[in-house]
């Protein structure tokens, strides 16, 4: 369905004036299944922001190949971004209204906006929020397409840690009732942890792959600190390379 | 408190109609009516029918100009703001007709098309379309590009993107051209309602003066600036403050 193959040579950011140009991303290959959750782990400013623009369509200007399974014009593309990014002119409805362009869906915004406990401010203007609300607009807004490719950009940063675990428990109850390709950024390695199939880790810039390790705590146990916390340590233990980025 | 301010703007108008009062007074000049007689002069030229009608004809002109360079110029500016070898090309052309004097327009459209109604629009348009064009341009390179990114990455439609991203941001730069525009067209037209038209503002601004009629010539002014105080306060304001409801 949405399985995704990335094949990047090289994507190197061009100097601008004093700048010098930026080798951001070098040789990465890495391929993600249809269905599957993978988070990508990597140190601040490796250029995962830059992947995931690259996936989204966004920045065309790089070398090698990308291809997003069966891509459509109807097969559709949910994405969180570091910042909410809602338009401040339309009402946290309106807002999350806008996406839904071919298919008109009241009873999932109403579901959604009920779970992350929006429903009083769904007809309020975003200025008035905080930025932990906007953030939750924004992953409504996301879900609220029903993708079957959802990228997502450190999502839950800046969320209280009760909302943010509310938030995940969500963004995994969505995904087990109608699966799709999940690819997560964060530099949170227990989050990742929790909520992944699968982990990519990649080096600080230029970006390359580091190592790809399948998460082997069952699903039913994410919630298990302990369970998190032990697989972590092995993982450190057993791939000194990772601690670096961490 | 709020009483006095309430009454501030009502007080300088009696201010300055005051002054203007003592002024004619002490000159005691045919060619400075006292505001009496231009007050008296004003509502002649309302029951003759005959300022109704020329104002008439000048709004109509000024309405019909100021729709196609607002259309024209605001589909010019998005384009150049978005594209930047159209920009690169055309900037030339933009500063060139920025600075061709309103006066030669107004003269080369006459001499080319004649002295008909079109020539007339026509020479209002070219003058104020550059400005308009300017003005979108710059808003257009403010656009918010994450908000961009957003839409992109949803695939949202072009109408979608223009109407829901694009204009709102435009807002305030829409509202600009059109007030500057509103100043700028009118005094443009008058000039060329003076050289070429049998009607209009300009027309009888230009008869008063052959005849040194002064009166007539601040009765027609006044009308003219309370009917642009009018659009400004029944239709500008009120669409200033639905666009920007949102704002805290």
């Amino acid at each position: 369905m949405s399985a995704i193959k990335i094949d990047i040579l090289n994507k190197i950011f061009p100097g601008v004036g004093e700048a010098t140009g930026h080798l951001a991303i070098e040789n990465l290959n890495l391929t993600i299944n249809s269905q599957e959750f993978v988070c990508l782990v990597g140190p601040s400013g490796c250029g995962k922001t830059t992947l995931l623009n690259i996936i989204a369509g966004l920045d065309t200007d790089f070398t090698g190949e990308i291809s997003v399974g069966r891509v459509t014009k109807q097969s559709k593309i949910g994405v969180v971004f570091q910042n909410p990014r809602l338009l401040a002119w339309r009402t946290v409805r309106q807002n999350i209204e806008l996406v839904q362009e071919r298919f008109q869906n009241a009873e999932l915004i109403d579901e959604l906006l009920d779970v992350m406990q929006l429903t009083a401010f769904q007809n309020v203007y975003p200025e008035r929020l905080s930025l932990g609300m906007s953030r939750r607009v924004a992953l409504i807004r996301a879900f609220a397409v029903n993708p079957d490719l959802l990228l997502m950009d450190e999502p839950f940063v800046s969320l209280d840690a009760p909302t943010a675990r509310q938030v995940r428990d969500l963004l995994l109850l969505l995904w087990k009732k109608r699966p799709h390709t999940v690819l997560f950024v964060t530099h949170d390695l227990r989050e990742a942890i929790a909520l992944a199939d699968r982990l990519v880790f990649l080096s600080a810039a230029p970006m390359g792959f580091v190592a790809d390790i399948k998460v082997s705590i069952p699903r039913t146990e994410r919630n298990n600190e302990q369970a998190i916390e032990d697989f972590r340590q092995q993982l450190i233990n057993e791939y000194p390379a990772i601690k670096q980025l961490i | 408190m709020n009483i006095v301010k309430s009454f501030l703007p009502v007080l300088s108008l009696l201010a300055l109609l005051l002054a203007w009062q003592s002024l004619a007074v002490f000159l005691n000049s045919s060619t400075f009516p006292r505001p009496v007689l231009v007050a008296e002069v004003f509502w002649r030229a309302c029951i003759s029918g005959e300022l109704p009608y020329h104002l008439g004809m000048t709004l109509l002109r000024l309405i019909v100009s100021f729709s196609i360079a607002m259309l024209l110029g605001c589909a010019m500016g998005i384009a150049l703001g978005r594209h930047k070898k159209l920009d690169a090309f055309f900037d030339n052309w933009l500063v060139i007709f920025l600075n061709v004097p309103a006066l030669v327009t107004i003269i080369l459209c006459y001499v080319w098309f004649g002295l008909v109604e079109s020539a007339a629009i026509l020479a209002v348009v070219v003058n104020k379309l550059p400005n308009v064009i300017v003005t979108i341009r710059e808003g257009t390179r403010a656009l918010d590009q994450d908000l961009m990114d957003m839409a992109r990455s949803y695939r949202l439609s072009k109408r979608k993107i223009l109407l829901e991203i694009i204009w709102p941001q435009l807002h305030p730069f829409v509202m600009g051209a059109t007030r500057s525009g509103l100043a700028l067209i009118w005094k443009i037209i008058l000039v060329v309602e003076l050289l070429g038209r049998s009607n209009g503002m300009g027309y009888q601004l230009h008869l008063f003066f052959q005849m040194f009629d002064v009166a007539s010539i601040l009765a027609y002014t006044l009308a003219f600036v309370g009917v642009i105080q009018l659009i400004e306060l029944l239709i500008l304001k009120p669409l200033d403050q639905h666009a920007l409801r949102w704002r805290r």
